[in-house]
């Protein structure tokens, strides 16, 4: 079977899967959702049919589960998106048109051959740079929970940080592939680029106030200097430049302060001073409410979940338990209702995806293609390692999103551009094979 | 670049597998503890999607139900509890605002469906996976709604306490505890229980007065001393007393119940005599003879110093003793730290629960042998099968069988023509023993009590009625009210 066949058949299992899902929400909650639901699975599964042709036309040799396992992640999100709040779904429903067009546009204009975005590598670093600081712009940024990561233009509200991302990949694939010898050998003033975006990191973390991003730009970095250059010390010395300018800024900014104290004790027998309402109370009930609460949700599935459209979400007053919940939460969401057997299986399909993706890196025969694919793949790991982290207490909680599963405009955009741009790798490497 | 790849990879893989890591310890080992948090509504607002058991009095009657309600498309059940204020004390409430309290609370696995009876675990397993309602375990106790009912009117108006039991087996009949509250206004109207009044300060309408209520026992804990006396060998029956009216303690007279003439004097009488007019100069020099320290230990055997065994949540029972600074009191040297005079006949810091007088007077009924108290007769599954059943059990055996039987003799003498001829049933033998404690000094209120056991000559109900703030004795009060209850529990003629 040729790898489009073979892509072909597994969207229409998640087809399946989607409509399925669907289904049990809409069994489960008859009485607040109606049977248009299940035409959602249909016109999802219609879109995804569009991208595939895209493909076929676009990426022939292209990795064949890369599309699927994107459709499956999306066909969750969107599900518990609609169990929770049918009407963010429809507006999901559409950024996926969105984030689809915007594939089919990147494979179409790079199908080609996307390594000329090589040449204009400095346009994407200082494109990364002006949408990292747009959000501190003043009557653009806005400040969600405490954090500068959204910026406003009008009705419309998108996180900046998620498409200047891929940019910063895309600028660094270029400039290591460039520079990776010079860097190798370890000459003192080679280090000052790597000076120059620690500094950047630290910046951005002091702007946002958000350790999370900082430390998914930084680490994408490291992992990619690492990738060019083969030295280890890098790593080692770049993580502690991290760490120090972490503590650093532990010490200055209080929100860092408060997210540390928040993931190391978010339960207290006594009361503390809550700054949110100047009450004394337990911290629970405070500032680790939302943390709290969300590893209730997760605990609550055990493990086989309380099944989909059945979990509990809100007290018997109606009155909303865990805030974000299908953006930053969403984890928590599906942990509950899908249980340890359904959210085990779900982070299963992002190590595939990491593994397939890590795959084309592989196969890739060019150093700007590898350090692409490397990326992107890595991004993706870390992103989905960063948000479900915080909200398991392995790393303190920063609201970003599930990588395809959140609700959210520019994350989905995102993440599908990031998919063009591994198939596209993937493609190439497999027509030379071919 | 491959061999970075690779190791890049590893560390790609590794970072979402410790969250597969990650999500089974919160998943599993975490969610036990994470459920019994104070703070977790999740926990709390899924109870209520399961459809708790019933709870139900011995003849069926249904003390606590389910009310469904659709809230934002789930299907949950509250709890509604037809009976109002007449069983709330045992039955407890389940609420989200102020969590569970009674049985309620303690059988909650059973009512939840969530213990660890096999029958249960399938049952609920394969309701989950088939994403039905879960449905809890009924309880059906052993309390008798036609006594419970005469008990709660006859303690109308006043602060008090009645319990009876099943003297063979420990059954709990009836237990009664005013004031009151409704448990159906525990969720929504919290404020009109904390405002209930009563005739007693404070007037704690929740404190379950049968199980937790402590009290002065006063003459009724003659019943142990007299215990004591003959099982010691000491005193028959027969033993020949000379009441003065007094009894002389630490130099000082310590003086018979009397009025304004002063004390009542009996001068010589027989041991069956001094219980029949509970005579406290005799029980005082009773006491000094065999020691506090063999009172207090023929008390534990009766079950005094321990938590009485019942269904109903720990902190609902409290054990009976001897108490100092509101703490249980344990005397390392009874013969110099208690005085057995005023111990004798049930002063002192002694206080006690009428559970366990109830106790008392079963294990008296029952030929010296205390059977384990118990109120949850029978749990039965959604289909009606028997998960759990409750076998009477002997606890301790508080005392020899013949002092049991010279006991109930002296008991009948006390109704018969003594101080407690107020509970005489017509055509029944009845055995009981007064008790009116002065809780302040003179011209105050007292706690009075009566305990008893009928009929006399083949036992089946003991009883304990305690009254707060009377001015009356425990022969006049108290009294009355147990004979009504042990009317209604022997003219039902239901015989289990």
């Amino acid at each position: 079977m040729s790898a489009r066949n073979r892509e072909l058949a597994n969207l229409i299992v998640v087809g399946i899967l989607t409509a399925l899902g669907f289904a049990s929400v809409y069994i489960a909650r008859q009485e607040v959702v109606s049977t248009a639901s299940l035409s959602y699975a249909g016109f999802f599964f219609a879109l995804y049919l569009a991208a595939h042709l895209v493909a076929r036309l676009a990426v022939p040799f292209a990795d064949p589960y890369l599309l699927p396992m994107a459709g499956l992640l999306t066909g969750i999100g969107l599900t518990e998106i609609y169990r929770l709040e049918p009407s963010d779904a429809f507006r999901q429903g559409l950024w996926i048109v969105v984030a689809l067009t915007a594939f089919s546009v990147t494979l179409y204009v790079l199908h080609r051959d996307y390594r000329r975005l090589e040449s204009y590598k400095y346009l994407f670093g200082l494109t990364a740079i002006g949408l990292l600081v747009l959000p501190a712009a003043p009557g653009l940024g806005t400040s969600v929970n405490g954090a500068r990561l959204w910026v406003h233009v009008g009705s419309l509200q998108f996180q900046p940080g998620e498409l200047a991302k891929i940019m910063l990949i895309v600028f660094l694939a270029g400039y290591l592939r460039e520079k990776r010898e010079v860097l190798a050998q370890g000459r003192l003033k080679d280090f000052g680029p790597l000076l120059v975006i620690w500094g950047g990191a630290m910046l951005v973390l002091v702007e946002t106030n958000d350790l999370g991003s900082a430390l998914l730009y930084f680490g994408i970095f490291l992992a990619m200097l690492y990738v060019a250059t083969g030295r280890l010390l890098y790593v080692g010395l770049g993580a502690g430049l991290f760490i120090a300018g972490a503590a650093g800024v532990y010490q200055l900014v209080g929100h860092v302060r408060d997210r540390i104290t928040i993931w190391l004790h978010p339960w207290t027998d006594h009361a503390v001073y809550c700054s949110i309402n100047g009450k004394m109370l337990p911290r629970q009930d405070c500032a680790s409410y939302q943390l709290v609460k969300s590893l209730y949700s997760v605990a609550h599935g055990n493990w086989f979940g309380t099944g989909l459209g059945k979990g509990t979400f809100e007290t018997t007053s109606g009155h909303q338990l865990i805030p974000y919940l299908n953006t930053d939460f969403i984890y928590s969401a599906l942990a509950q209702e899908l249980g340890l057997v359904g959210v085990a299986a779900l982070l299963l399909v992002y190590m595939l995806f990491v593994a397939r993706g890590m795959k084309i890196a592989m196969l890739a025969e060019d150093g700007f293609s590898k350090l692409l694919a490397v990326g992107l793949t890595f991004a993706f790991a870390l992103q989905t390692f960063i948000i479900v982290g915080g909200i398991l207490r392995i790393i303190p909680l920063t609201g970003i999103t599930l990588p395809f599963v959140s609700y959210g405009g520019s994350s989905v955009v995102a993440n599908f551009v990031l998919l063009a741009g591994l198939l596209l790798v993937s493609n190439r490497a497999s027509a030379e094979r071919a | 670049m491959n061999r970075q790849i690779a190791r890049l990879a590893l560390v790609g893989l590794g970072l979402v597998a410790a969250l597969i890591v990650a999500t089974t310890y919160w998943q599993t080992w975490a969610t036990a503890g994470l459920a019994d948090r104070q703070d977790n509504e999740i926990q709390r607002v899924a109870q209520f999607s399961i459809k708790r058991g019933l709870i139900r009095a011995a003849d069926g009657t249904i003390l606590a139900t389910n009310r469904k309600r659709r809230v934002a498309g789930q299907t949950l059940y509250f709890r509604r509890y037809p009976q109002h204020g007449l069983f709330a004390h045992i039955v407890g409430y389940s609420t989200q605002s102020r969590s569970r309290s009674g049985l309620e609370g303690s059988e909650n696995d059973y009512l939840t469906g969530s213990n660890a009876n096999l029958h249960t675990v399938l049952d609920t397993t394969l309701d989950r996976i088939r994403g039905a309602t879960i449905k809890g375990n009924d309880l059906w106790l052993t309390l008798r709604p036609g006594a419970q009912r005469v008990a709660m009117e006859q303690l109308a108006g006043k602060c008090g306490s009645v319990v009876a039991l099943d003297a063979r087996t420990g059954a709990v009949l009836a237990a009664a505890s005013r004031p009151t509250f409704d448990p159906n206004l525990v969720e929504g109207n919290f404020e009109a229980i904390n405002n209930i009044r009563a005739s007693c300060s404070p007037s704690a309408p929740l404190l379950n007065r049968a199980t937790d209520g402590l009290f002065v026992p006063g003459s009724i804990f003659k019943v142990v001393t007299s215990a004591a006396a003959l099982d010691s060998g000491r005193y028959t029956i027969d033993s020949r007393f000379v009441d003065r009216g007094y009894c002389i303690e630490y130099g000082k007279q310590v003086k018979n119940y009397g009025d304004m003439s002063g004390p009542e004097v009996f001068g010589p009488v027989d041991f069956l005599q001094a219980l029949e007019h509970s005579i406290n100069a005799v029980f005082c020099e009773i006491g000094k003879t065999i020691g506090a320290g063999r009172v207090l230990g023929t008390s534990k055997q009766f079950g005094f110093y321990a938590d009485p065994p019942l269904e109903t949540p720990g902190n609902e029972r409290a054990p009976s003793g001897l108490y100092d600074h509101g703490r249980l009191f344990y005397p390392d040297s009874p013969s110099t730290q208690v005085d057995p005079g005023r111990l004798a006949f049930g002063q002192e810091r002694m206080l006690t629960t009428p559970l366990q007088m109830a106790m008392v007077a079963a294990a008296v009924a029952n030929h010296g042998v205390v059977m384990k108290p118990y109120i949850v007769g029978r749990i039965t599954g959604p289909g009606g099968g028997v998960v759990k059943r409750t076998h009477p059990e002997k606890y301790r055996r508080a005392m020899r069988t013949s002092t049991a039987n010279d006991l109930t003799r002296m008991m009948e003498a006390v109704v018969a023509g003594g101080t407690g001829t107020a509970a005489q049933l017509p055509g029944i033998r009845v055995a009981g023993k007064t008790g009116t404690a002065e809780t302040g000094g003179a011209g105050t209120l007292n706690t009075t009590w009566f305990i008893a056991f009928a009929p006399a000559n083949a036992p089946r109900v003991a009883i304990a009625v305690v009254l707060q703030n009377q001015a009356g004795a425990g022969g006049t009060t108290a009294a009355p009210i147990a004979r009504s209850v042990m009317q209604a529990l022997l003219a039902g003629r239901s015989n289990p």
